[in-house]
């Protein structure tokens, strides 16, 4: 007597969500199955949500009002995106919400971001019209693959990448962490925050280039 | 390309969404510019350093959305 193998089950768009047994858990109220959830996405949120609003205090709130909302919209959950995807994006829109509430009182840093139309390298760098090479270097990028990597790979090194992050305007923070920290596709990353592969990837390349100029500019200091 | 146009397509280039003639400019420029090479290799080493450095670590208040949670789960006019 063999039964036949059932296929795996799949939500209904065919899209295979990790999460899809924990979803289903959750849906039957399962506490375990939500306190998993959020330690799984918690950090992330309270992260996204701090590049919104000023502090930590009302980016708890934030976190649990978008939980609230993940709560309510379950049963309209469709599961047309993953439900990490989906967590997210409800997420920002609370923290947006919230963010520009703030902004109305009080004027806050991430707000008054640095140009974000800024070009990836510093034009000094480069040789001008009148120059033998025009747009060639002047002087070459270090080359870090001599640097010892106990150096490279320093805690003073992350600091700065950390601190060059946290100063980034809250798009392009979300976009570096999604991707580069939390290893997201881009995808994904278009997916939970609404934007186009285009602007994901235009958000994408300010934030990984602003942060390579400040590790380059720790790391000269560090040589001279 | 120039140099200074090239390090505004290394992340499109990345993602392999350069059109074919760019890339293979993008990847001849390469073949003749150490700078660019050092520069190219600045950022991968970059992403690497971000995908150590900014850990998320701090964990949401567990009490309050457990409380929210209940609330939810009695509320609910399916749970049986």
């Amino acid at each position: 007597m063999s039964t036949p193998t059932l296929p795996r089950t799949r939500i209904a768009t065919g899209i295979d969500d990790p999460d899809a047994p924990l979803l289903a858990r959750l849906r039957r109220g399962d506490e375990e199955a939500f306190l998993a959830l959020v330690e799984r996405y918690g950090p992330l949120m309270l992260r996204v949500a701090l590049t919104h609003v000023r502090s930590r205090a009302i980016a708890e709130e934030v976190v649990q009002d978008a939980w609230l909302g993940v709560l309510d919209g379950l049963d309209g959950f469709q599961g047309r995106s993953t439900l990490k995807t989906w967590i997210l994006r409800i997420l920002v829109n609370r923290a947006k919400t919230r963010g520009v509430r703030e902004a109305r009182c009080v004027p806050f840093s991430s707000l008054a971001a640095p140009d974000d139309a800024a070009p990836a390298v510093d034009p000094d760098r480069f040789q001008g019209p009148g120059d033998r090479f025009p747009g060639g270097w002047v002087t070459f990028p270090r080359d870090w693959r001599t640097l010892p990597e106990e150096q490279l790979f320093a805690r003073e090194t992350f600091a700065c990448a950390t601190a060059a992050i946290r100063a980034l305007p809250a798009r392009q923070q979300e976009v570096i962490v999604l991707r580069d920290v939390q290893g997201w596709s881009s995808e994904e990353v278009c997916e939970a925050l609404t934007l186009s592969e285009g602007n994901q990837r235009v958000l994408l390349h300010r934030a990984r280039s602003r942060v390579r100029a400040a590790v380059e500019h720790h790391l000269e200091e560090a040589a001279a | 390309v120039t140099c200074r146009e090239l390090v505004e397509l290394v992340t499109a280039y990345f993602e392999g969404a350069l059109p074919e003639e760019e890339r293979a400019a993008f990847d001849e420029h390469l073949a003749v510019c150490p700078g660019c090479v050092r520069y190219v290799e600045q950022l991968r080493t970059t992403i690497r350093v971000v995908g150590d450095a900014d850990r998320l670590g701090d964990s949401p208040e567990v009490g309050v959305l457990l409380g929210a949670f209940r609330d939810w789960k009695r509320a609910r006019p399916t749970t049986g």
